[in-house]
């Protein structure tokens, strides 16, 4: 059998990248690495190295300035700004006059550890080389099922030429033995118009016919609407994979409606900008095989343009676009649902409706969301009355009514028109 | 014998050579369809790509394609805020406190917002809060949206800037300031402490400026009579929850007297508690609601009302005897009750209301109360007539006006109008393109009061704050930042208010204030001066009448005409006649007689009359539609303001006639003639049965007498049915095996007829809080209004419903009965009169549940009747088998559709919409819910905080909206609850009680005061 290459393969893209590491000529004995761990501690949190962040750019600063004012400045701005040092209130101006926390607590060694690690030239971005291991790992699962369905073709065929043999020795037998076989007439016509004389056959295979038809219409009617697995394109590809699954964040973080609403909310995007002011690019880890780094990149300029943040200035522009999201989880009108219900009354786990988020790259449906689905879930789904006092009396009375130690939300009234049509 | 006659169709054909006519009459389609050519070649037609096989396949191919694709969900679009402002989360409302103040209507009132957008009014319940919104201030947040509103300022019909309109007012002040010029301020009352500071400003920098205030609907004269008593242009302000005996000439004090907003008060007084009911006594001509609950209704002349206010003032103050044997008896029991009795006046007269206060002060009535007195009537008639002389003598250089429509409100409008031209420049804030504000120089868009600040004085001792729930829609200014930038203020109105206000707060902090939405205070006393009393009492005693006494006055859902172009308020029916889209005039069933004037029922259900032409003074108003009234004096005709409005409204609402016209002098009592002309009208009634026909056991109700005297089971008897040939109660007897509902809330909810007084703020705020469509007058008049709550009124066909219930019970033997149920069709010419608020019932055991084929409704464990749209097919069974008819079918789109043009066929009216609550679709029926959303939304909070539900916390849209107290809502398990008391007392009773429906609505038997 040809095998065929996952045509992926070949548009897989690798990066490479080479650092070098130059030594510093200088005499003290400083360390770069320390220098990265004391800055990614203290300084990372506003400073990048080759990009303004709410600080300016840091590498190569030591070009810039003068050590022992570099001492200084690290140590006490502030005080450095006040005592009116030209330099230190033109670098206070130049940055949007944002006060940078004094870091008393750093010994001049640290400081030169951070320089050491600043000095550090930029890693050269080598260009993308194919790699050429890459195309027998994706390989080989492929080969296992078209292995897989050969054999079984193969198992059949063999089944089938048995079948043969074994009726043709059969045959063989039973004229060896002189036993007639009845020569039927075998013509496909004859078969056919005995099965139309047959009329109770006819009706039966009709009626048959009808149900079987009526079957496979009725389910393809009920999936109408039903949007399971509805995947929609986002105007920016935010990975929920990223969010909530790699760096953990709380759903309820961002859709914070949800605790108190009816709404989950799609978050505004000044939510976003709490992190992402700082974040403005992924780290390495985060590309995969199938989205670059440049490509997280560009999603997250997507962000800052429709919030109109100026990431070179450090500045809202006010110019803002709003994000025209495509909504996934539609409910018709008629229906009432309040996620504050779900998630802060009965504590129902996010996952248990929208599905493992977490490691979804793009969000999709999870759940039909279909009335039946709702109604299936209220059945089975005990009330948590625990700790709440509204529930004290009324779970007393309906749980002895029920003779039930535990109340469903069904029993609770869940299943009532009203409660969710109106 | 053939016809010589000869039929033109057209003028053309006398002209006998008329190649146009030679023309038709040979070939009548004048282009010839090229059949031939087309049919006819047959090389043509089989070369044609498309045969008629083709054709069939493509319609069938595009329709299967079509229903394929409708199969495709569509694609919606979700846009978050960029930065969502901290106190909005989507799907939570916001409540902000704030005052409506139009010139009209002043309210403390609470704006329900969601997502930012104003969606309902509901009352201000902090202790203090000057409250009571009728239906009008309910439907004020339409208002908002109105489509036809100002949405820029304009210099002479054109768009223009605030910076071009500020320029041109502030030269033309500068000269008149040069040249002597006279510039006059007109407003409305607009009540505001900050304004009128802003005026004093403007005078003081121009000192030629005057400030006229001039009120649409003048109390022109009450005002000049407590001014002369007390010194301040005000009205006395009555609590009469402090009075045991109410005495009223021609004062709608249920209605709009005084600016309104007595009821909550009046209400108090009439539950009757320990033994004890005020009692109500209303001398007027026009049915009034104030007349309607009533406990005896005195129909008199407007010269009449005065003699007897004259015997009353002699009979109380000096002890004489009053001739009318009933004004008598009233006059005793003003006087016997004391410093507990009140009488009150709305005769548009200065003797007659200083006459009132007279005999107040005498009395040393605890309800009256004039420390309190009401600042929200300003406007002087005197200085309107003197301000239109001026005009017309062109003495008036500058003319600016805010919340004033002179064109269509003033009597003398055309004199206005003419005079406005000599005016040299003329500005009107406006919010609509009104008939003033299309006249003159600079039409000035101004906001509604929900994107306005603002400061309101509703009463001496109230402090109020109107703060904006929205921000402005459109290009709109507050007249008073106009006025701080004419006086080259550069502060904002919000920063001039704050520092303001300060004085005024009295300890409270200005965010507090803003908070609560007022600032109550103690208002110093006001001490009377003696005034010769005297001589009114005389001069009233000295009235007389000829032709018809004609008397103006406003409707509960119209008002001074302000908000005509208000969809939900013109399909408000009148709590008296039942019109909705319509006013008319109101003449008595012997005068209707007298001069032909007829009223009559047309075979598609709907009302219609006669048009009446009326004649007062000069002015005369034609084609008036008429309305035989019961309980109208003979004598008399009443009008209602605020219609026949033509400019800033749509087409629909273009309805009525103009009562302004007639409005002489600003005085609502005047004299006039009618005659009867051609045509017929046709009224959009909603109610056209007018009496019980002795059906006793709907409205149930009894004397305070045999309330006291007698055993609840003579005055509110249980229904009997026999069961087994044994008498039984009904309510023993049950078809159905009951479901257990002592587990959980049960909903009931209450209605105490003896405190309903019919004002109708409930129905507008059901419509508000439940999407209710408004259907138009056509749809009305074929009785397809969707009202959820409906307020009956009855007539008694005799004197009282008693008499009717007696003359049922005696009638025997068919010929007789038929003779005495027809006769019991017509209301007595002065009848007693109940109001019954029946919206659906929510039975226990409900008819409409059982005959539904599709189970669309259904019961809740919780007492409610559920309706699910999305099930109802719309076989309108549920309607039919419904004994209280409460339920409606939607038998047109009512929203996005061009038919029904108002306020959900925009995007702009479509913001007031409740999220929370379904907006129907075509074919399916829908009812009242019992506000399931709100008591669902009461429990998800109790839940969220993790308690149980407190005291009273449930309700409705119509529970909170009545300011009566007569609607109570809530949960009959719970035993602290008002209703859980409410159902067991023993005026208690369901409608229709016999037919076993066991419903969760219960009424209370009204109770009137004989005595």
């Amino acid at each position: 059998m040809k095998k065929v290459g996952n045509h992926k393969s070949f548009s897989k893209i690798f990066f490479s990248v080479a650092f070098v590491l130059v030594t510093s000529l200088s005499a003290f004995s400083q360390d770069a690495a320390k220098g990265k761990e004391l800055f990614n501690t203290n300084c990372a949190a506003c400073h990048k190295l080759d990009a303004k962040a709410t600080g300016p750019a840091l590498r190569g600063v030591e070009a810039k300035y003068d050590k022992e004012w570099l001492y200084k400045w690290i140590k006490n701005s502030g005080e450095l700004i006040k005592s009116g040092d030209a330099q230190a209130v033109k670098v206070f101006e130049d940055n949007n006059k944002v006060p940078m926390t004094a870091f008393p607590q750093l010994s001049n060694e640290d400081i030169d550890n951070i320089i050491a690690y600043t000095s550090e030239p930029a890693p050269v971005v080598a260009t993308p080389v194919p790699g050429p291991d890459a195309k027998t790992a994706t390989d080989e699962s492929g080969v296992s099922n078209n292995v897989i369905l050969g054999v079984l073709s193969l198992v059949m065929i063999m089944l089938v030429v048995m079948l043969f043999l074994v009726n043709n020795m059969l045959t063989k037998i039973a004229s060896a033995k002189g036993l007639e076989v009845a020569q039927k007439d075998r013509s496909l016509m004859n078969v056919f118009r005995a099965y139309a004389k047959n009329q109770f056959l006819v009706l039966v295979s009709a009626i048959l016919l009808l149900l079987v038809s009526a079957y496979f219409a009725y389910g393809w009617m009920m999936q109408i609407g039903v949007d399971q697995g509805y995947e929609p394109v986002q105007p920016i590809h935010y990975s929920h994979r990223i969010h909530a699954g790699e760096n953990g964040i709380d759903c309820k973080y961002c859709h914070s409606a949800a605790r108190v609403g009816k709404h989950s909310n799609i978050p505004s995007l000044n939510v976003c900008m709490n992190c992402h002011k700082n974040i403005s690019e992924v780290a390495e880890t985060t590309a995969t095989e199938e989205h670059s780094k440049a490509f997280y990149d560009g999603e997250i300029a997507k962000l800052y343009d429709a919030v109109g943040w100026d990431k070179s200035l450090q500045k809202y522009t006010g110019k803002t676009k709003p994000v025209k999201w495509v909504r996934i989880h539609n409910l018709p009108d008629h229906v009432y649902f309040n996620h504050s219900q779900h998630v802060t009354v009965a504590g129902v786990e996010c996952q248990t409706c929208h599905g493992p988020v977490e490691e979804m790259e793009i969000m999709k449906q999870h759940a039909p969301l279909t009335m039946g689905w709702c109604i299936n879930c209220h059945r089975e789904t005990n009330v948590k009355v625990e700790d709440n006092a509204y529930y004290k009396k009324i779970h007393e009375e309906l749980s002895k009514k029920y003779g039930v130690s535990q109340l469903t939300a069904a029993q609770m009234g869940g299943l009532e028109c009203g409660k969710c049509h109106y | 014998m053939a016809s010589n006659k000869k039929y033109w169709k057209s003028v053309e054909e006398l002209n006998e050579n008329s190649s146009i006519v030679e023309t038709l009459r040979n070939n009548e389609f004048v282009e010839p369809i090229p059949v031939d050519q087309f049919l006819g070649d047959k090389e043509s037609l089989s070369a044609s790509s498309t045969t008629r096989r083709d054709f069939l396949k493509y319609v069938g191919f595009s329709t299967a394609a079509a229903s394929l694709a409708a199969c495709e969900g569509p694609v919606v679009k979700s846009i978050p805020y960029v930065v969502q402002p901290e106190e909005i989360i989507p799907g939570v409302a916001d409540y902000y406190a704030t005052t409506m103040a139009d010139g009209f209507d002043f309210a403390n009132i609470l704006i329900k917002t969601r997502e930012g957008r104003p969606i309902k009014v509901e009352n201000n319940n902090l202790e203090g809060a000057k409250t009571g919104a009728n239906a009008r201030v309910h439907a004020s947040v339409l208002s908002l949206y109105d489509s036809l509103r100002l949405k820029q300022p304009k210099i002479a019909g054109k768009d223009a800037t605030w910076a071009d309109v500020n320029t041109k007012v502030k030269a033309s002040l500068e000269d008149a300031k040069a040249k002597g010029g006279n510039v006059v301020v007109l407003t409305n009352t607009m009540a505001s402490p900050s304004t009128d500071a802003l005026i004093a400003s403007l005078v003081a920098k121009y000192p030629t400026t005057k400030h006229v205030v001039y009120d649409a609907v003048s109390e022109s004269n009450a005002l000049d009579a407590f001014q002369a008593v007390y010194g301040v242009r005000a009205l006395a302000n009555y609590d009469f929850s402090k009075s045991d005996v109410i005495v009223s000439v021609g004062a709608d004090f249920l209605g709009d007297w005084q600016g309104g907003g007595f009821d909550a008060g009046y209400a108090q007084g009439r539950i009757p508690k320990n033994g004890m009911m005020s009692k109500h006594i209303q001398i007027e001509s026009n049915m009034s609601l104030a007349g309607a609950n009533a406990d005896v209704r005195i129909p008199m002349t407007v010269a009449q009302q005065k003699q007897s206010l004259a015997d009353l003032y002699y009979a109380v103050v000096n002890g004489a005897q009053p001739k009318n044997a009933q004004i008598a008896k009233a006059a005793k029991q003003l006087k016997d009750a004391k410093n507990k009795g009140v009488i009150v006046t709305g005769l548009d007269d200065v003797n007659a209301q200083l006459v009132v206060l007279a005999i107040n002060n005498a009395l040393q009535s605890e309800a009256f109360n004039p420390s309190d007195a009401i600042l929200t009537r300003k406007g002087d008639a005197k200085a309107v007539a003197q301000l239109v002389a001026d005009m017309k003598a062109g003495k008036v250089h500058t003319l600016i006006m805010n919340g004033v429509n002179p064109a269509y409100t003033l009597a003398n409008s055309k004199d206005f109008v003419a005079a406005l031209k000599s005016v040299k420049l003329s500005v009107s804030f406006s919010m609509k393109e009104d008939e003033t504000s299309t006249l003159t120089s600079i039409a000035a868009a101004a906001p509604h009061y929900l994107e306005s600040w603002g400061d309101v004085a509703i009463t001496r001792g109230n402090y109020s704050i109107m703060q904006p729930t929205i921000r402005p829609l459109f290009n709109t200014k507050q007249f008073q930042e106009a006025l701080l930038t004419w006086t080259d203020n550069t502060v904002a109105y919000y920063d001039f208010l704050k520092s303001f206000s300060v004085t005024s707060l009295a300890g409270k902090s200005w965010n507090q204030a803003v908070h609560d939405g007022f600032v109550a205070s103690v208002a110093s006393p006001l001490t009377a001066v003696s005034a010769d009393y005297a001589s009114a009492a005389s001069a009233l005693a000295q009235s007389k009448s000829s032709n018809f006494d004609l008397v103006l006055y406003s409707k509960v859902g119209m008002g001074d005409g302000q908000q005509a172009n208000n969809p939900w308020l013109q399909e408000f029916p009148d709590p008296i006649t039942r019109v909705s889209w319509d006013n008319y005039v109101t003449i008595s069933k012997a005068d209707a007689d007298a001069a032909g004037v007829k009223n009559w029922n047309v075979a598609n259900g709907g009302l219609n009359g006669s048009y009446v032409t009326i004649k007062a003074g000069n002015a005369t108003l034609e084609n008036v539609p008429a309305i035989i009234q019961p309980g109208q004096a003979k004598g008399t005709l009443g009008l209602a303001f605020g219609y026949g409005k033509k400019l800033g409204l749509k087409e629909e609402m273009q309805v009525g006639v103009n009562a302004y016209a007639l409005y002489t002098n600003l005085n609502s009592n005047q004299s006039a003639t009618i005659t009867v002309v051609e045509g017929e009208h046709e009224f959009a009634c909603v109610q056209l049965q007018k009496t019980l026909m002795g059906r006793g056991d709907i409205i149930k109700e009894t004397t305070l007498e045999v309330f006291n005297t007698k055993d609840a089971k003579v005055w509110n008897p249980v229904p009997m049915v026999s069961l087994d040939h044994k008498p039984t109660a009904a309510t023993e007897v049950d078809l159905w095996d009951s479901f257990d509902r002592s587990v959980g809330h049960h909903f009931n909810l209450s209605i105490d007829l003896n405190a309903c007084t019919g004002c109708g703020a409930c129905v507008i705020a059901c419509h508000a809080e439940n999407n209710v469509p408004v259907v138009g007058k056509d749809e009305v008049r074929r009785s397809r209004d969707m009202h959820w709550l409906r307020i009956d009124r009855y007539y008694s066909s005799k004197e009282t419903f008693a008499g009717d219930i007696e003359l049922k019970e005696s009638a025997s033997g068919l010929m007789s009965s038929i003779d005495t149920f027809a006769s019991m069709e017509d209301p007595s010419e002065n009848p007693q009169i109940a109001f019954q608020p029946v919206m659906c019932q929510h039975c226990n055991h409900a008819p409409c549940e059982t005959v539904c084929p599709v189970a669309a409704t259904s019961h809740g464990r919780e007492g409610q009747n559920h309706m699910a749209y999305n099930r109802c097919v719309g076989t309108r069974y549920c309607a039919n088998n419904c004994p209280y008819k409460v339920r409606r079918f939607n038998w047109f789109l009512y929203n996005k559709n061009s038919e029904f043009d108002y306020h959900m066929n925009d995007d702009l009216g479509r913001m007031v919409i409740n999220p929370d609550v379904n907006v129907r679709s075509r074919g399916v029926m829908e009812k009242c819910s019992m506000c399931i959303q709100m008591t669902q939304a009461v429990k998800l909070k109790a839940k969220r905080e993790g308690r149980a539900v407190g005291k009273d916390e449930f309700q409705t849209a119509c529970s909170a909206a009545c300011s009566s107290g007569a609607m109570k809502f809530g949960d009959i398990n719970d035993s602290a609850s008002d209703v859980a008391k409410l159902v067991e007392s023993d005026r208690m009773y369901h409608l229709l009680e016999h037919i076993g429906t066991k419903p969760n609505v219960m009424y209370h038997v009204k109770v009137r005061n004989d005595k």
